[in-house]
């Protein structure tokens, strides 16, 4: 079903946990789907300094959401805006069909998560 | 590593006794059951003993079993041939939310074609109230359809008292005993029900094999047209070793009913107080004691099941959930929805099914694994409360 990389991240998830006073936070998904995931960010200079997540869904789920925070770690927040789901799916040498669809969020939760710093800034 | 397979209302392994009946058909006793040769009368007798046996043990008679090819065929012929051959009568259906894809889907599919259906509600445990039934029986009715029990929660209904309210109205009462065939005793007569379907692969018999039990006098059309095989009730060669299979799954269960009755009971009950001792937030689904003996159905909070499913795997353990991820839907099982489970809960669901074959060393060994694999998963989620800060 998973190949092995991404059953490497589903079992041996990276960043795992929470920041706290994170300078940004997103979380998408919803408990009906059964996939949430929550992304917690340090930002210094314009760059991700540091970044965990808590995911609740399959193995997709965990594993995408693994995946993102080593993909996007030091990068400029520019540059980790342009990393889509499709990114993070190829970066895990793929995902079964009905999983691109459903669990593979962990973009939008970082994007999410981006947005909050920037309107925290501004305000 | 130790492997360990829980999923038995999966599927089981088929009875070293059901494959030694069964090798002499798949080899020189090849006959057609309807040839009038030597060969062909002697699948013919196979194909009989297989039906008394499997009669025996439904308190049947011989002429009332119809062999077909698994649960599913069973259950479209009872919901269709039931509802074809009393469209002039009527054209209302009472089912349940709970019923297998096999009943649902099919009775979805008559009201598409102009039936109208009644899906009753269950309990929270599962249990359809037979206040229900009563309520929604009406003069257009013509088929009441109820699972004997469930293969998610393992609740048994109470066929019975369900199928004497039916007939007092002369309504026609299926149930859909896939689950409890050869798990509980069944005596068809002592129950008034008109049609059953059971399943031979869930009884340690071979897969592609089941039959519907028609009560004589039941008023139903055949599903499948063709040759006269099954006196015109079932068209279409008999799938003889399966049969001869079958029959011996049938006799076997009927012999060690009671020691399997007993044997499921223990390790049943082992597994879901020592799940419900050692983890918190857990939910045992289905009824505590009206329950299949080999059935052990949980949902963990702040958990999904798929990644529970993954993590048992590596262990070695072969279990199933209700979960959409594994359900093929964006929705959890409808069961557990029909039971009032909220559906982050209901993602959460594990359910694991003890058979013949299984020791107390197993459930033992599903004990020392499965709450490090709860925490685990606990600890990534965001739902659990008091989230884990650091890296785990």
């Amino acid at each position: 079903m998973y190949n092995e990389k991404v059953m490497d991240h589903f079992m041996h998830p990276r960043n795992v946990g929470e920041i706290e006073n994170p300078d940004g936070v997103g979380q998408v998904g919803n408990p009906v789907c059964g996939d949430i995931m929550k992304i917690f960010l340090r930002i210094k200079d314009g760059r991700i300094e540091d970044i965990k997540f808590k995911t609740f869904g399959c193995g997709a789920a965990i594993a995408t959401s693994s995946m993102i925070t080593e993909l996007v770690r030091g990068k400029t927040l520019d540059e980790a805006m342009t990393i889509s789901n499709k990114v993070v799916a190829e970066a895990l040498g793929g995902l079964p069909p009905q999983k691109l669809h459903c669990s593979n969020l962990a973009a939008d939760a970082l994007h999410a998560a981006i947005e909050d710093y920037k309107r925290k800034r501004v305000s | 590593m130790r492997r360990v397979y829980l999923d038995h209302a999966a599927t089981t392994a088929v009875h070293p006794e059901v494959l030694e009946e069964m090798l002499p058909y798949l080899k020189e006793e090849f006959g057609n059951p309807s040839s009038i040769y030597s060969w062909g009368r002697e699948a013919k007798a196979a194909v009989e003993k297989a039906r008394a046996r499997l009669a025996h043990l439904l308190g049947a008679h011989p002429a009332e079993i119809v062999f077909t090819s698994g649960g599913t065929e069973s259950d479209n012929f009872a919901l269709r041939g039931v509802a074809a051959a009393n469209s002039q009568k009527g054209n209302h259906i009472i089912t349940t939310k709970i019923e297998h894809h096999a009943v649902l889907h099919t009775a979805e599919q008559l009201e598409k074609e102009g039936f109208r259906v009644t899906y009753l509600p269950v309990d929270r445990d599962g249990l359809v109230r037979p206040e229900d039934l009563e309520e929604a029986l009406t003069p257009d009715t013509v088929l009441v359809s109820i699972m004997f029990a469930n293969n998610e929660i393992g609740t048994i209904e109470p066929i019975a008292e369900l199928a004497r309210i039916a007939k007092s109205k002369g309504v026609i009462f299926h149930t859909d005993a896939v689950q409890a065939v050869g798990n509980i005793p069944i005596d068809v007569k002592e129950l008034n029900v008109d049609l059953l379907s059971l399943s031979g692969h869930k009884i340690y018999g071979p897969k592609g094999t089941g039959a519907l039990y028609i009560r004589r006098g039941t008023r139903i059309e055949p599903l499948l047209l063709g040759g006269a095989q099954e006196r015109k009730w079932r068209a279409g060669t008999e799938n003889v070793p399966g049969i001869v299979g079958l029959g011996k799954a049938a006799e076997l269960a009927e012999k060690e009913l009671p020691q399997r009755m007993k044997h499921l009971t223990e390790l049943r009950d082992l597994l879901i107080n020592g799940v419900m001792e050692r983890i918190d937030h857990v939910r045992l689904n289905g009824h505590r004691t009206q329950r299949l003996p080999g059935n052990a159905s949980f949902c963990f909070e702040f958990v999904e099941g798929e990644s529970l499913l993954l993590n048992l795997d590596l262990a070695g353990i072969a279990a199933s959930s209700g979960s959409a991820c594994t359900s093929g839907s964006l929705e959890p099982s409808h069961v557990l929805m029909a039971l009032g489970i909220p559906p982050e809960v209901a993602h959460g669901s594990l359910r694991l099914t003890l058979g013949r074959d299984n020791t107390r060393e197993d459930v033992e060994y599903v004990l020392s694994v499965l709450p490090d694999i709860v925490a685990r998963l606990r600890a990534i989620s965001p739902l659990a409360p008091g989230g884990v800060k650091e890296d785990v």
